[in-house]
């Protein structure tokens, strides 16, 4: 029911936002984020041990699958966490992977799988776009073909987060019967995992190339539905991304209003302008707009007819607000904001490159349009 | 038993008394209205014998709940929110006791109407600026000058008016604060047109107007405190309620969307764009709400009149535009006739382009967006204000036009 979801967090969740981001601070400063950021295969290991060693990792898998059988608020506390410090840690791919294998395996699968991803011992991403625009994820071009030990798998996937991180990828490819998802190990025969040069490195993407890939049967997530389970993993990503979106945004007015307060042309601070103070404003309004729309998102992912329209609608305001803000964080610093040395670009990347994955902004909007009724 | 709970007690004690007697097709809301001001629900916070019971505020929203459950009449909080909503609390927490004594209960029953006295041709988001003159003239005042945007005083009985009384001092310390009869010699009320062709508002001319010391609030230069615990009032009364989904000017955008019968994609995405930064704004509407409620506002309270302002205004630009040729007509016409206001809560029902002309105060009224960006930026995110040229002068040597 929409209108009972509490917007205000736990003292449990609260507790965990700050034990996060105290770990963050300590463990993923943004010095060296902007260093790794440099490389093409960005990935802070210690960290993503730290979370695992923390529990978070599996945060919302169920703990008959080695995970914490939280929620969808939890992990958003974490999500906000790690966007605002833009963390190169692959937790969204993991959540893409364990969604689509809980959604489409059956229970041995379930039961072999999701525990080594709750662990954090095995880093999943979900391989399902190909190309750049009118992605037909129910028709892929990479096909299965059956053979006597169970399947071979031909094509590119692209666009894959972590890919070069990864040692285990859900894989959507065209059998006979349609679309299904496959599990494939990152060093199996045939397979080959390139750089992408990612516009925000501190997400990396790469490119899986599938040559005659054997798979055994049980590779094939059997359990249900391969396309609705494709739906149901972008869903989860969209709707954890959201809280990371409202975090890097958090982070960016933090930012903006901190240099407003201490940089001084004409013998006063700048936010003491009225054209820097109104901007500063507006993103502020933009902030607290996304915050209710990933929260109202992450409270109701589990209700099938709400969430057919707070998925969307949480990808096309937290995006748009994500982008506005880092880039307006960008403005407010003038010259500094648009060197490398400053933090601001790191924002202004992951922002425009969230707005991009999982569906454009565009699609979502026609999703919502259906789902509202217009 | 914590004090809360027996403050609960006592209101849901004191509704049961009230509600007993209550017919909803027979008891008469003016008689009903007193009665519930007798028994000290009118609001519920107040003193006794102010209409309150000297409870927690929180508990406002019992006696709310339960008359509406009750059906009782609860229309005179709208219909004459300027005092119910604000004026009372000026009365109670400036007022003397005869004044309380002598306004609160006719407020609260209707049969006194008010209405509030500010904004001047010359001050406008600068109130404290204002020029309307009071001359002490033994145990009266004489009052000169022009108040402007003053909704409800063709119907008022009483306005809050603020005045200069003291031109050389700073502007904030030389004003002071009445309640003047608008009935009075001297008084002059006119509509104010505006660009929908009706009047909301008047313009309120004092011509040599007498007003009793008696009726001054506060003492002679505290004119600024008092008008600043009118403006927090009136937060309080606006804020918070949230509104359903589609409803207001983004249901009219889906109802001409889907009047026209098109299917054009790159309409239909923009309209899904603008719902969702519609219901982005409700959704945050309920979480200040929530978080009011719990005790632990934060900037979310602070935002939404500005947004509300920008977005209605887009959203009902955007839904002109789907009207085509017919958005560049406006069936209503226009009438230069003043705005009645029902005894009752009415629905005005506005056409989409007569929607669209009046948004353009929603950035204006109450407040504008730009002074509203002035107050997130300065007090919610702790930037600088702007060098200021008029704090300090007296009040007559402040540059005006």
């Amino acid at each position: 029911m929409v209108d009972a979801v509490s917007f205000i967090r736990t003292d449990e969740q609260a507790m965990l936002a700050d034990t996060v981001s105290e770990f963050l601070a300590a463990n993923a400063e943004l010095d060296r984020v902007r260093e790794a950021s440099l490389a093409t295969d960005a990935f802070f290991p210690e960290v993503w041990q730290g979370l695992a060693d923390m529990g978070l990792i599996g945060l919302a898998i169920d703990e008959q699958h080695g995970g914490a059988g939280y929620g969808f608020c939890e992990l958003a506390v974490v999500f906000e966490e790690l966007g605002a410090m833009v963390t190169p840690v692959p937790l969204l791919s993991s959540v893409l992977a364990s969604t689509a294998i809980d959604a489409a395996g059956t229970d041995a699968q379930k039961a072999d799988l999701l525990p080594g991803i709750a662990s954090g011992e095995t880093i999943a991403t979900l391989a399902v776009f190909e190309q750049a625009h009118d992605s037909a994820l129910s028709t892929p071009a990479t096909i299965a073909t059956p053979s006597d030990l169970g399947w071979v798998l031909t094509g590119t996937k692209r666009y894959v987060t972590d890919a070069l991180s990864a040692n285990q990828i859900v894989v959507s490819a065209h059998s006979g019967d349609g679309v299904g998802l496959f599990v494939v190990d990152a060093d199996a025969d045939g397979v080959t995992v390139l750089p992408m040069r990612s516009l925000d490195a501190t997400r990396p993407l790469g490119e899986i190339v599938l040559d005659g890939v054997p798979l055994p049967h049980e590779a094939y997530l059997g359990g249900a539905p391969n396309d609705v389970a494709i739906a149901a993993a972008l869903d989860a990503g969209v709707v954890a991304m959201a809280s990371e979106q409202v975090g890097g945004a958090r982070a960016c007015l933090a930012m903006a209003v901190d240099y407003a307060n201490s940089r001084y042309q004409f013998g006063r601070t700048i936010g003491s302008f009225q054209a820097v103070k109104h901007m500063c404003a507006n993103m502020l309004v933009a902030v607290e707009h996304a915050r209710s729309v990933a929260w109202h998102a992450a409270s109701t992912i589990d209700d099938p007819d709400e969430s057919r329209i707070s998925v969307p609608l949480a990808k096309s305001v937290c995006s748009d607000a994500y982008v506005k803000v880092a880039g307006d964080n960008i403005q407010v610093h003038g010259g500094v904001g648009f060197t490398w040395e400053h933090d601001a670009h790191l924002y202004f990347k992951r922002a425009k490159s969230d707005s991009l994955l999982l569906g454009s902004v565009d699609s979502h909007r026609d999703r919502l349009a259906d789902a509202i009724g217009i | 038993m914590t004090s809360h709970t027996s403050e609960a007690t006592r209101v849901n004690d004191a509704l049961d008394e009230l509600l007993a007697g209550f017919r909803p097709d027979k008891t008469d809301p003016k008689d009903f209205w007193g009665d519930q001001f007798d028994a000290g629900l009118a609001w519920v916070d107040y003193p006794l014998g102010d209409g309150g019971l000297g409870v927690s505020p929180s508990h406002r929203a019992t006696v709310a709940r339960r008359l509406a459950d009750a059906g009782a009449p609860t229309w005179n909080r709208t219909a004459n929110v300027l005092g119910i909503g604000m004026g009372s609390g000026v009365l109670v927490a400036h007022g003397t006791p005869e004044q309380r004594k002598r306004w609160l209960r006719p407020m609260f029953t209707m049969d006194e109407i008010w209405c509030q006295l500010f904004s001047e041709p010359g001050a406008g988001s600068d109130v404290a600026g204002l020029s309307t003159r009071a001359v002490k003239d033994g145990d009266e005042w004489i009052l000169n000058g022009q108040k402007v945007w003053t909704t409800l005083a063709h119907l008022a009985k009483w306005g809050m008016v603020v005045t200069r009384t003291d031109p050389d001092q700073p502007k904030h310390r030389g004003m002071t604060y009445f309640v003047v009869d608008m009935e009075a010699d001297g008084v002059d009320i006119r509509p104010l047109y505006q660009i929908t062709g009706e009047a909301e508002f008047n313009e309120v001319f004092f011509d040599d107007a007498r007003v009793p010391d008696a009726f001054r609030i506060d003492d002679v230069g505290a004119g600024w405190r008092v008008a600043m615990t009118t403006l927090m009032n009136e937060r309080v009364a606006i804020g918070g309620s949230t509104v359903s989904r589609d409803s207001g000017t983004i249901g009219t955008a889906i109802d001409v969307w889907r009047s026209t019968g098109s299917d054009d994609n790159a309409t239909r995405r923009e309209l899904a764009r603008l719902w969702g930064e519609m219901e982005a704004l409700r959704l945050t509407t309920a979480r200040a709400s929530q978080n009011a409620t719990a005790g632990v506002p934060g900037p979310e309270g602070s935002t939404g009149k500005l947004a509300w302002a920008d977005l209605n205004k887009e959203v009902t630009s955007f839904t002109v535009a789907m009207m085509g040729l017919d958005g560049a007509t406006i069936p209503e016409g226009y009438t230069l006739e003043a705005t009645t206001y029902d005894t009752r809560e009415v629905e005005r029902v506005m056409s989409p382009q007569r929607q669209f002309l009046r948004a353009r105060a929603n950035s204006i009224e109450g407040g504008t967006s730009e002074i509203m960006r002035n107050i997130l930026g300065e007090r919610v995110l702790g930037l600088a204000g702007e060098p200021r040229v008029d704090k300090d002068l007296p009040w007559k040597d402040v540059p005006r036009g």
